[in-house]
């Protein structure tokens, strides 16, 4: 596989939930890639179908889920392409992608481990169910894990219960099982989100540094620009489930192109940014999943809306320059440049 | 979890006191005392017994002392020397007469558990990971059916069934004139053929109410997220489910447990009335009707120590397989 | 249930639904959840149908419950039929039915006669009696013209009793002592349950205490060593309501732990906190404020409290430690059907059994309705 071969290579997923009420496409057209080695940030506002899109990797969806198209292309470093869409959702090799190449930390560090088992055990269950080591050896792995995620005392962790953890101490957990068996991909969602702000910025620093020593790739998902900008290497900004503008992070931050991407920036509060100005919320209401609006999914609430055109047609994704993507009407007219903003 | 125990165990000392002072007031209920029961046990075998005998009796078996003298009497013969004090109707000591049948009502009453969870879980937990299927709504439908039937009706109904359809009597234990014979393959059949009705009776009332909690409890459990990091992990959906939800769904239950012993004690009295079966119930209920007050207070008393100790059985395993409820 | 309630409330058109939806009271949103409960519904018509049936059970009930007829003795249900044998409509009629004596075993046997119809007639005059104990009367809401024929259309007893008869007023003792019961055990267990929510520590944990104690007694065996020492000889009606305050002594934990939960949760509620700074009372927190945000769990609890009275008397009288004859309950009913014997021959003395079935689980499904109704955040 050369460097630029994506690991991951997601192409017009489409994912919907059928319920009495109508259809929610939760996720339409998605296309996301990440190469190895490579930090992937995902932004957008709740409910945007972020957590959806990175599931799908992993085949982790809701029950109610239907992935209705698109591929999920994933390449193990062992060689071999799989597309991760076709696979059965409890089938075999799914089962073995999980954890074993593609590891997922979720949001809620107190809820996302089990209460029954010790910290040790459930680090050392992917760990036996992949890599086949015995007790002993598996044991010795999951030390070793703790230690690497800095998890303080770690022989006595091994034999903690999670309620006997603090919450950055449940995420250090999460996090040492999923790196259990050393994927080459690690899916991120959220999690710094319900941390307060002193154990994020130590979270945030670990796995900066784990991905620094272990050279996976990360997905990592958040509300948050300042998060971002910080770990990842390149964006994706994510609306009423699809990708509206994606791009290297540093293009963004100084030349955010999408009208949302502009309106999500304003809206946090950024260092060195002059103090005086408001900060502005984006103006409006998510619309409703059930009844998606015309034309860009986006009009009802852009400042920059055209009239005529963005009410009535879907916005077409255009390439720019760099690497970059952009989903919106004020680009189609003048394919090279895009109006001068910033 | 040392400190648990010690505490569990503690509490239930003033429990059995309690129990045990509730079994002194039934024997103590009925107008008059042991001793005019006795003298009208012996009027009516034909005895005269004049007024200064009857006192003789009472002084005799310290009946005329205060009422905590006589329940420390009691007591101490019970805890001491395993006296429970005489039955009036059968002549001879509590202690003869109840050991066997208690032993039965827990052998029946504690299968019919095993059996309820051995049915109940498995469907509780198929039901809870395939919400709405066809079998869930059948399993659905039984439970809410189960929670209508008294044991006594189900027993009565089976009875008729049994006897109607596969023309077997199925009450007692065996057929009359196996009593006598000593154990053999044909006399194992013989009570296999009858034990099926107050098993089957038992189990369904717990049954159907299991399979609700559980249930309940697992369609809660599914939906967390430590679920999803557990299939996340790679594991298979059959070792996700019994490995951690299940596990939790299962804790509220288990600390039922010891309710549930009361409640099948409780339907064992009064099926084996119906069954005819010789467990405590129908010497239980011929206690009571006789005013055989030592008998009837044994009875009571022994029961309520059994669910006093299936709590603290339920709530010790509990805390083995919780370890959030041992820090209590 | 309540996101889909709320999506999509009721039949009415979206734009009104919404806003009569912002507009509804509690009271409103909380029938509405109910009607979705469609076996609640039904369950609560079945209720009562059966309540006003034992409310005028006087006339309802074909006849006197406790009238012998020898020559009727163990006979067979007689069902409606609209058309005779060769399809000619005649309103609803029953069969005749012939008694002859098997010449072997000397055993009763009923024959359907096609050809004596007896048309049934409502509103009929028949045996007397005082309505409530105090209005005489003698109408029947159906019966044969002829007074002397009888129409059994739930068969007669070992007595030649009418089994209809019997189980409509028998209900009105079973039915009654449930009410009765949870009213007892409501008091009790109200009083308790708040008592120990309220103030917490060392009060509550007395009551939680004695609340474990007694639902760690089998309850059988202490009702039927608590209903044995009733003497025999007492007033039925004394003896009623003895055993229905017996039953309450013991099934009101259930009521209490409910109330002490909610009590619980209450407490810590801003304007519970409000009003004790403001000054008020402890019982007027109580009474005024914590209560009635509590009725609908409440309410919901002694629905689902009924069943155990209604099941502790059947099972009582059932044993015989309960009501004994004269007295008719549905326990009592029962005791005739506890022979295999009797059973086989006349199976439809299990009648009784099946309405308790019904009634009972009418009270639970009700019970559950009204629970999920209650809880703004059920699913
Ligand atoms: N179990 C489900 N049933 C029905 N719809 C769902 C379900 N889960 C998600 N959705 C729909 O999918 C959409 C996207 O959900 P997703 O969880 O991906 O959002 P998100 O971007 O991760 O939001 P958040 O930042 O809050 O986590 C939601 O708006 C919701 O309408
Ligand atoms: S397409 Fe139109 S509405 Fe949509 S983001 Fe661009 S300018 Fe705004
Ligand atoms: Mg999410």
């Amino acid at each position: 596989m050369t460097e630029d071969t994506p690991l991951v290579e997601i192409t017009d997923l489409g994912v919907e939930f059928r319920m009495r009420e109508g259809v929610v496409r939760a996720v339409d057209g998605v296309s996301l890639h990440v190469r190895k080695g490579e930090v992937l940030g995902i932004v957008g506002e709740s409910g945007s179908g972020k957590s959806i899109s990175v599931r799908s990797i992993m085949q982790l969806l809701p029950k109610t889920a239907v992935l209705s198209r698109g591929s999920v292309l994933f390449r193990p470093p062992c060689g071999g392409e799989i597309d991760i869409a076709k696979l059965d959702r409890k089938g075999k090799e799914i089962r073995s992608l999980r954890s074993r190449h593609i590891g997922m930390i979720f949001q809620e560090p107190m809820t996302a481990l089990s209460p029954v088992h010790t910290i040790g055990r459930q680090v050392m269950t992917p760990i036996r169910l992949h890599l086949g080591l015995g007790k002993k050896a598996a044991r010795d792995r999951a030390r070793e894990l703790l230690q690497l995620v800095q998890m303080p005392r770690p022989d006595q962790m091994l034999d903690a219960y999670p309620h006997e953890l603090s919450g950055g101490m449940r995420q250090r957990a999460m996090i040492a099982i999923a790196l259990a068996c050393n994927p080459s991909l690690l899916i991120a969602d959220e999690p710094t989100t319900a941390l307060d702000v002193t154990t994020e910025a130590q979270i945030l620093d670990l796995l900066k540094s784990l991905q620094e020593r272990l050279g996976m790739a990360i997905i990592f998902i958040t509300h948050n620009f300042g998060v971002v900008a910080d770990i990842a290497d390149r964006i994706a900004v994510m609306y009423m489930g699809r990708v509206v503008e994606s791009g290297p992070v540093d293009d963004i931050f100084e030349k955010p192109q999408h009208p949302y991407t502009r309106a999500l920036m304003a809206s946090v509060p950024r260092l060195g940014a002059e103090r005086r100005r408001r900060l502005t919320t984006i103006p409006g209401m998510v619309p409703d999943p059930f009844e998606l609006p015309k034309g860009c999914s986006f009009h009802t609430r852009c400042s920059e809306a055209v009239a005529g055109t963005c009410d009535r047609l879907d916005a077409p994704l255009i390439d720019l320059a760099g690497g970059r993507n952009v989903r919106c009407h004020l680009h189609s007219q003048n394919q090279t440049g895009g109006p001068d903003v910033g | 979890m040392l400190a648990y125990l010690t505490k569990r165990l503690f509490w239930s000392i003033p429990m059995l006191i309690a129990v045990s002072i509730v079994a002194f007031i039934i024997i103590q209920l009925p107008p008059g005392d042991y001793a005019t029961a006795y003298v009208a046990e012996l009027r009516h075998q034909g005895d005269t017994v004049d007024p200064l005998m009857e006192q003789e009796i009472r002084v005799h078996f310290g009946l005329d002392k205060p009422i905590y003298v006589q329940y420390w009497w009691w007591i101490s013969g019970i805890v001491l020397h395993g006296d429970f004090g005489q039955s009036l109707d059968y002549n001879m000591p509590v202690s003869n007469l109840i050991w066997a049948r208690l032993g039965l009502t827990l052998a029946i009453s504690i299968t019919s558990l095993l059996l309820t969870w051995l049915i109940a879980i498995p469907i509780g937990v198929y039901s809870a990971t395939r919400q709405y299927s066809a079998l869930d709504y059948v399993f659905t439908i039984f439970g809410f059916i189960g929670r209508g039937f008294p044991e006594f009706l189900t027993a009565l109904v089976l009875m008729w069934l049994a006897y109607s359809w596969l023309n077997m009597d199925v009450g007692g234990l065996m057929s009359a004139g196996m009593e006598q014979q000593p154990w053999s393959f044909a006399k194992v059949i013989d009570v296999a053929s009858h034990i099926w009705v107050p098993l089957v009776v038992l189990a369904t009332s717990g049954t159907a109410g299991l399979i609700r909690v559980v249930r309940a409890n697992m369609l809660d459990e599914l939906n967390k997220p430590y679920v999803e990091t557990a299939y996340a992990q790679g594991l298979s959906e059959r070792r996700v489910v019994w490995g951690y939800p299940v596990r939790v769904a299962l804790n509220p239950f288990i600390s039922t447990i010891g309710w549930a012993l009361p409640s099948l004690i409780s339907g064992d009295v009064i099926t084996a009335v119906v069954l005819n079966l010789p467990t405590t119930g129908p010497l239980l209920l011929r206690a009571l009707k006789n005013q055989d007050m030592y008998l009837a207070g044994s009875f009571i008393l022994i029961l309520s120590v059994f669910t006093i100790i299936g709590t603290l059985i339920s709530d010790i395993l509990l805390a083995l397989s919780d370890p959030r409820v041992r820090r209590g | 249930m309540t996101d889909t309630t709320l999506i999509n409330p009721t039949p009415i058109e979206t734009n009104d639904a919404k806003e009569a939806l912002y507009r509804a009271t509690p009271r409103q949103l909380m029938w509405w959840r109910f009607r979705k409960h469609k076996l609640a519904v039904v369950s609560l018509c079945v209720l009562v149908f059966a309540y006003l049936t034992i409310a005028f059970a006087e006339f309802t009930a074909p006849y006197d419950p406790y009238e012998i007829t020898e020559m009727a003795t163990m006979q067979p249900p007689q069902s409606v039929h609209l058309f005779d044998e060769e399809w000619n409509f005649q309103g609803p009629f029953v069969y005749g039915l012939k008694r002859a004596r098997d010449l072997e075993t000397a055993a009763v046997i009923y024959t359907v006669d096609t050809d004596d119809i007896v048309p049934l007639h409502f509103f009929v005059a028949g045996s007397d009696y005082l309505f409530w104990g105090l209005i005489p009367g003698s109408f029947h809401l159906f019966g044969a013209e002829d007074p002397d024929t009888h129409i059994y259309l739930l068969g007669t007893d070992t007595l030649g009793r009418d089994l209809l008869s019997r189980l409509i007023h028998g209900g009105r003792t079973t039915l009654t002592i449930g009410i009765l019961g949870v009213f007892f055990s409501f008091l009790i267990g109200i009083t308790l349950g708040s008592i120990s929510g309220y103030y917490g520590g060392r009060i509550d944990a007395a009551i939680q205490r004695l609340m474990e104690f007694i639902r760690s007694i089998p309850t059988i065996p202490l009702w039927m060593g608590l209903a044995a020492a009733l003497p025999v000889e007492w007033d039925p009606l004394f003896v009623y309501f003895l055993i229905t305050i017996l039953l309450s002594l013991i099934s009101w934990t259930h009521l209490a732990r409910t109330v002490r939960g909610s009590f619980l949760s209450l407490r810590g509620e801003d304007y519970v906190l409000a009003a004790r700074l403001l000054g008020a009372s402890e019982k007027r927190i109580i009474t005024k404020h914590m209560l009635p945000a509590m009725t609908s769990y409440i309410i919901a609890a002694v629905t689902l409290s009924v069943p155990e009275m209604i099941l502790g008397e059947t099972a009582l009288s059932f044993l015989g430690l309960g009501l004994r004859p004269p007295v008719v309950s549905w326990g009592v009913l029962l005791q005739e059907a506890q022979n295999l014997r009797v059973i086989v021959q006349a199976p439809w003395l299990l009648l009784p059994g099946l309405a308790i079935v019904i009634i009972v689980l009418s009270f639970n499904f009700l019970g559950d309705g009204l629970r999920d109704a209650a809880d703004p955040y059920g699913r």
